[in-house]
């Protein structure tokens, strides 16, 4: 094999496939990223065993073939080379070594042979659509922190996304949870989606696809088996596995009934509990929320550090309630929030809370309270 | 000098009690300053045995785990004369003290004894910190009108009460801070009487080994001999500040309690830092049927100190020991901290399970460290309704033991173990 490619599209490409690499590998050919020029291109590709990302570049080929060659070494050796710089690569007809040139720059590298990369892409995919990347980004960016890294609850270490028809339409809906709080995100699903499994999309996966999209006005080719996705920006195809099991029936945790419409000031809110949380310890204390009579107190009492109240105007017609949140996880919900004004549906201290943006019903999160 | 006498023995000496005739004498410039002490029994499950059989008086008594596997839980002093130590296998103690008499520990008439003596401790002081079943800090500031006697007075008479109403003997020892008091207690063991006042606690420590100072261990004392400090003396001419930059928060402790300086206070509620449970085995068992259910069992003692104490853990160890004492412990910390007996077994079946590997072990032990508030346990889950299901279990089987005693109703794999084989 020998090519010779443009420095900022080999670093471009490798930025994108090296993040799957995991730094300490027991089988050695997972930490190479296989190479393989033919016809135009150069193609690169990363895998991890549950992930795979490949990506085309344009190449001057004076030799197609192929060849694996330490992925994380590779790419510190291309983002350490100039701008604007071109970068050979040739392997020896040894076998075992390729040489990389740029400039007055000479690298040797091992290889390991090509035969040996395995392939996890094979696999018929049964559903084919295309969503905008802004809304794929969207749904991963509202759901994506709800995530449980849980082990022994592994079908909840994704998340879950599938299709549901509400009130005519269809929806494209991405659903996460770790038992304390459900994050529920949706659009308008899109044409090929219809009859689409449910699949649970493993968080290293949504954390890739975060990364992978650049251009929100691009279109994402989304496909889809009982056991694979694969999703395509542009020359980046991803592949990963699925999370093999069945996501809980979430929607009864959803809470229907709640009537005690508590409405806040989205910013004011947060940065409110922003700061009683202070004092809170690390994990696990509750802020105390007292509604009534327009007024909501915020307070948190830590026995090894003190105790803090803050108080907000509100709006809120319904008896007066005192419940507990986890304080992180309503920072975390607040900042999900798109609009101004969220509201939160309350039951009683010991029920599941809703809390939206007022007047859409786009996404929805559910937050289990805490004992105060 | 005043002095105070503890017993009431009239044998003849030159140097005797004014008031009662003792010989035995107890004097010291700060006697009736001193508040602090520690007391501690003499040879605890020892004595009880000894008080309970009195044959066995002038005999020499090994408490321990009966067998091959047991070690030695207490010594007698007689059997200590021969060269029987604590923690020191039972057949190293046996070719040690051929004739001893081993007997297996009875921990409830232990813990019903140590309660009794916990009393009368408490009779005098509300400021008890005990440090195990057999020994206490006490503080006794502010009670001489109480007791219509100075602190030093008073801890005579527990001493005398201990002995004539409950049959064994304590040592005291007397000090001007839980670090004096402690050391003061192991001067005149057993049946022993020992003060170190402030003003002497300099000298008194200087020419001692650093590893009498509290919280220096094998690792630390070590560290201190490659810089050259063996004796507590050498400590007292350093720098505090020196010493901290060398080793830390301990610095400015080996700096304090090297001069006999001590602010640790006695306070009755002492920081639990962990729960657990533990049990060794006759023959080693390395299959998971076996360990499984004793995992269970040990798993509900857990958690049924948790329940009282109202706490609970973060995170669950076990302990594991190879049949050539290697302790293997494994954590894992879970999302949520749990009290539940159901919750710590499986997660310590699930580390148990990846340590098994044809392995045998000669103990099993589980706890939980990491502790906090009961409130903040086992929250309820948005999804997981098995686990709710099984707390709500766990608190009714609770309800029940509460009403009807500790084997009122069990998990189904204990009466699968327990049943007797047919």
């Amino acid at each position: 094999m020998k090519v010779t490619v443009e420095r900022a599209h080999l670093l471009k490409a490798l930025n994108h496939v090296h993040r799957i690499v995991e730094r300490r590998n027991t089988i050695p050919i997972l930490s190479n990223v296989l190479l393989r020029a033919e016809g135009d291109d150069l193609r690169l590709k990363a895998t991890d065993l549950d992930i795979d990302v490949a990506e085309r570049v344009p190449a001057v080929i004076s030799e197609p073939g192929a060849t694996t060659v330490p992925a994380h070494m590779l790419y510190d050796i291309v983002r350490k080379l100039p701008d604007g710089s071109q970068v050979e690569l040739a392997t020896r007809p040894d076998g075992a070594t390729i040489d990389l040139r740029s400039g007055r720059s000479k690298f040797s590298l091992q290889m390991l042979p090509e035969s040996d990369f395995p392939d996890i892409t094979a696999g018929v995919f049964t559903h084919k659509f295309d969503i905008l990347a802004s809304d794929l980004k969207r749904l991963v960016d509202r759901t994506q922190f709800a995530i449980s890294t849980e082990e022994t609850r592994y079908y909840l270490n994704g998340i879950y996304f599938h299709t549901v028809e509400v009130g005519g339409d269809l929806r494209f809906r991405a659903v996460a949870t770790d038992g304390h709080r459900l994050a529920q995100a949706e659009f308008i699903a899109p044409h090929g989606a219809e009859g689409m499994p449910g699949v649970i999309v493993p968080r290293k996966t949504v954390g890739e696809i975060q990364k992978l999209v650049e251009d929100p006005e691009a279109q994402v080719t989304v496909e889809l088996s009982d056991s694979k996705i694969r999703l395509s920006f542009g020359e980046v195809v991803l592949t990963s596995k699925l999370i093999d099991g069945t996501f809980p029936d979430y929607g009864r945790v959803i809470p229907q009934g709640n009537d005690k419409d508590l409405i806040v000031d989205r910013s004011e809110f947060a940065a409110a509990v922003d700061r009683v949380s202070t004092i809170s310890s690390e994990r696990g204390r509750a802020v105390k929320l007292t509604v009534g009579d327009g007024r909501l107190t915020l307070s948190v009492t830590n026995p090894d550090s003190g105790s803090a109240t803050e108080e907000l105007g509100v709006e809120y017609e319904s008896e007066p309630l005192d419940i507990g949140f986890n304080s992180r996880y309503l920072l975390e919900i607040a900042g999900q929030l798109e609009t101004d004004t969220a509201i939160f549906r309350l039951a009683d201290p010991g029920s599941p809370t809703l809390i939206q943006d007022r007047g859409r019903d786009n996404a929805l999160y559910v937050l289990m309270p805490m004992r105060v | 000098m005043r002095a105070l006498s503890s017993q009431t023995d009239r044998r003849t000496s030159l140097f005797r009690c004014p008031a009662c005739g003792s010989p035995r004498i107890v004097s010291h410039p700060e006697l009736m300053d001193l508040t602090v002490a520690h007391v501690d029994c003499d040879a605890f499950y020892a004595s009880v045995e000894k008080r309970d059989n009195p044959q066995l008086r002038d005999r020499p008594v090994i408490v321990g785990g009966g067998g091959r596997r047991g070690v030695v839980s207490t010594a007698c002093y007689i059997a200590r004369i021969r060269g029987v130590k604590s923690a020191m296998p039972m057949y190293k103690a046996l070719d040690a003290c051929p004739d001893a008499v081993v007997i297996s520990p009875n921990m409830a008439k232990y813990s019903a004894v140590g309660r009794d003596i916990r009393r009368l401790m408490l009779e005098l002081t509300p400021l008890v910190e005990p440090i195990s079943i057999d020994e206490a800090f006490l503080d006794l500031s502010g009670t001489e009108m109480l007791h219509g006697a100075a602190p030093a007075l008073t801890l005579a008479r527990l001493a005398a009460k201990v002995e004539t109403e409950i049959g064994i003997t304590l040592s005291v020892g007397l000090g001007a801070n839980k670090f004096l008091a402690k050391i003061a207690s192991d001067l005149d063991k057993p049946r022993g009487y020992a003060v170190i006042g402030a003003r002497e606690a300099r000298d008194f420590l200087a020419d001692k080994s650093v590893s009498l100072i509290w919280g220096v261990g094998k690792a630390l004392q070590s560290q201190l001999a490659a810089n050259g400090i063996t004796r507590i003396g050498q400590l007292q001419g350093m720098d505090e500040t020196d010493l901290m930059k060398r080793y830390g928060a301990m610095g400015k402790r080996l700096a304090k309690l090297s001069i006999g300086e001590d602010v640790r206070r006695v306070s009755p509620d002492r920081e639990t830092k962990s729960v657990s449970a533990e049990t060794t085995f006759e023959t080693d068992i390395g299959d998971l049927g076996t360990l499984d259910p004793i995992l269970r069992r040990l798993s509900e003692t857990v958690s049924a100190r948790l329940k009282t104490a109202g706490i609970g853990g973060h995170t669950v160890v076990l302990k594991l020991k190879t049949p050539d004492f290697k302790t293997i412990t494994r954590n894992r910390q879970l999302n949520d901290p749990t009290r539940l007996a159901d919750r710590i077994w499986r997660t310590g079946h699930q580390m148990l399970s990846k340590e098994l590997e044809g392995k045998r072990f000669r103990l099993i032990g589980i706890g939980v460290t990491d502790l906090c508030d009961a409130d903040l346990c086992d929250p309820p889950d948005l999804v997981d309704e098995v686990a709710a299901k099984w707390a709500k279990a766990e608190s009714a089987m609770d309800k029940l033991r509460g009403k009807f005693g500790k084997d009122a109703v069990n998990v189904g794999m204990l009466m699968k173990h327990d049943r007797p084989k047919t």
